[in-house]
């Protein structure tokens, strides 16, 4: 058989890129599947089929359980709060304000950060007694708050933290949208009588939506892939009260070595983003005006 | 029944003027065109006017009222953009009743409006679309719709045909004068393009610099150029302009420095008069433009039909007298023939 030369061609073209998806994301998919209906093989004893037997223990797990309500917690917090930050700060940096380049490098500054050094620097805000928070808090009488040892309000530094650390990032996307906005859209709008307000709700946001859409893709994989400052800062403690699904993963697989486990904790993970990405895309899609 | 009028506007941007000292005033229901060469300020004199830009010095009034700092919204203008600025995210009929729902008006009061004004436009089958199911002609008559339906008393008008071709702007121009007409609105127009100018006004504000050139009815501006730069900005070709010396002897009686200007289609030739060098034709149908030369400085000639010349042949060139302007050739400016420096022999000569 005769194989044209184009499609030689076309084929070697395609192979690194298949090769590095098959590698690094397909197989280790496929793979983690497959392997979550298994033990774990230890010392000399191999991998044997174990049905669901991992699920079940799964659904008996309290940390498993405590993870999924923490990282649901987490989520509903940190995607309303951190697109509604960019957003408002987009249109602020958008604006004609003295300085506005300054604000803008500002605001994207949490993102350039590595999250290793963010968290440090978060560490000391958050020191009891001598932490900037409590410094600041203490001369009004209020000093003396442990705020990442205590289980109330761990979650909730932690929370701050990331919204502060992905609002910048967002921000620029719709900073970029904003200006793909032509200026006589709003101008005509100003000559039919809209207010801001108007302005903002009737025209701005809704040439917005897709940006929104892409951006809350974005903000909840966010949600459930950014733990490093975890690792870095409480390793989900105290109490299990910062314990995310995939910083639990994290620990499973590479703390306590059962990757079986940490396979099916991987299969719920990628689950639930699977669905909430359907959800975006089918049901948001047919709702967005695209131009 | 709204007359808008405009005194000693000014706008600047740091060092350069682009409005300046503009004034002039329409009548109620007039139809006035604001024209120049790009980069004069007419754009800016409109935004000025819509509010869309704040006034260095110098009001804007409408029916004797300052609305100079007024919010473009409070003025009592519409105004329909060169890129028409239509809502891409809404159909038709919400573009067009945009105005009217942030204003609060009842829904019951929209739709009374929406039905009197989309016949209008003949936009009926059309209001369910979004702009970019619309052709430019359609978008066109959107961004009227969304500004007449408003029932502001003054309509502004920004280059609205220069995005459209040919064959549809002609079509526009007789629509948004018949528009203009029927809903007795007071039209501020800016375009570049003098035949649409001069087509559709009924009078024409020649901006020039930053400044007023002339305000004047499209004939008059025609007829009698305050100045060269009117003369050959109004008019294809544009008016033939010639040192009166080059002329001959005839021509010695006019002051000094006279520029002599006569319009193509004025020129005749004759047995007697100018001696010229044919250079080239250009054959248009109904006319040919003959380019020829009076020593070294060029003169457009137009004629009916399709005249025999060859290149390089003398011919002779006469126009009437009272066809003839003369312009000062410093200042440019329009010098009125004083009565007793009549040409007269002048006359004889160039009359054959």
């Amino acid at each position: 058989m005769k194989v044209s030369r184009n499609l030689t061609y076309s084929m070697l073209l395609l192979l690194p890129a298949v090769v590095l998806l098959v590698a690094f994301t397909y197989y280790p998919t496929v793979a983690t599947i497959i392997d979550s209906f298994f033990s774990t093989p230890r010392g000399r004893r191999p991998a044997r089929f174990v049905g669901l037997a991992n699920y079940e223990t799964m659904l008996a797990d309290p940390v498993f359980r405590k993870a999924i309500v923490n990282n649901m917690i987490y989520a509903a917090v940190i995607i309303p709060c951190s697109m509604g930050l960019a957003l408002a700060m987009a249109l602020l940096v958008n604006a004609r304000i003295a300085g506005r380049g300054f604000v803008r490098l500002a605001y994207f500054t949490p993102t350039v950060l590595p999250m290793i050094a963010v968290a440090n620097i978060w560490m000391f805000f958050y020191a009891p007694d001598y932490g900037l928070i409590d410094q600041v808090l203490g001369h009004f009488g209020r000093g003396g708050n442990n705020w990442l040892g205590n289980p109330d309000t761990a979650l909730w530094a932690i929370i701050v933290i990331t919204v502060w650390k992905c609002a910048g990032f967002f921000m620029i996307f719709y900073l970029a949208a904003l200006q793909q906005i032509p200026p006589s859209l709003l101008e005509a709008a100003e000559m039919e009588g809209a207010t801001y307000w108007q302005q903002l709700r009737r025209v701005i946001l809704p040439l917005l939506m897709p940006t929104t859409l892409f951006i809350s893709v974005n903000a909840v994989i966010e949600a459930f892939r950014l733990v490093d400052h975890i690792i870095a800062m409480t390793r989900g403690g105290p109490d299990n009260s910062t314990q995310l699904l995939l910083h639990y993963i994290y620990q499973v697989a590479f703390g306590f070595w059962d990757t079986a486990y940490a396979a099916t904790l991987s299969v719920v993970l990628l689950a639930i983003l699977a669905l909430i990405a359907l959800v975006q895309f089918g049901y948001a899609d047919r709702r967005i005006f695209y131009r | 029944m709204s007359r808008l009028s405009v005194r000693s506007l000014v706008k600047t941007w740091d060092e350069t003027r682009a409005v300046d000292g503009v004034s002039f005033a329409t009548e109620a229901r007039e139809f006035v065109a604001l024209l120049g060469p790009s980069g004069c300020g007419k754009s800016t004199t409109l935004r000025l006017i819509a509010g869309l830009e704040a006034a260095t010095e110098g009001s804007v009034e409408i029916d004797g009222l300052d609305v100079t700092n007024l919010p473009p919204a409070s003025r009592r203008i519409s105004m329909v953009f060169q890129s028409y600025a239509l809502f891409p995210h809404l159909n038709v009929a919400d573009n067009i009743l945009f105005g009217l729902s942030v204003r609060g008006v009842k829904r019951a009061e929209q739709k009374q409006r929406l039905d009197r004004i989309v016949p209008l436009l003949g936009l009926s089958s059309l209001l369910d679309r979004r702009p970019s199911q619309l052709s430019g002609g359609q978008q066109q008559r959107v961004a009227l719709g969304r500004a007449l339906i408003a029932e502001a008393p003054v309509c502004l008008l920004d280059e609205p045909l220069s995005n459209l071709d040919a064959k549809l702007r002609a079509e526009m121009r007789n629509e948004i004068r018949s528009l203009q007409q029927r809903l007795g609105l007071t039209m501020l127009f800016v375009t570049h393009d003098q035949t649409e100018a001069m087509s559709m006004a009924d009078r024409v504000v020649l901006l020039r610099d930053g400044k007023v050139e002339q305000f004047a009815t499209p004939s008059d501006l025609y007829t009698k150029p305050n100045s060269v730069f009117v003369a050959q900005f109004i008019g294809t070709p544009p008016m033939n302009i010639l040192d009166a010396t080059l002329l001959g002897p005839a021509w010695d009686r006019l002051p000094k420095n006279t520029l002599v200007g006569v319009r193509p289609e004025h020129i005749r030739f004759a047995d007697r008069g100018i001696a010229a060098t044919v250079v080239s034709m250009e054959y248009f149908g109904a006319d040919s433009v003959v380019s020829c030369r009076i020593a070294d400085k060029p003169v457009l000639v137009r004629v009916p039909g399709q005249p025999g010349f060859a290149g390089g042949e003398t011919v002779h060139l006469s126009w009437p007298q009272e066809a003839q302007h003369l312009f000062d050739q410093h200042s440019g400016k329009r010098r009125d023939p004083i009565p007793d420096q009549r040409l007269a022999p002048a006359l004889e000569f160039v009359q054959p």
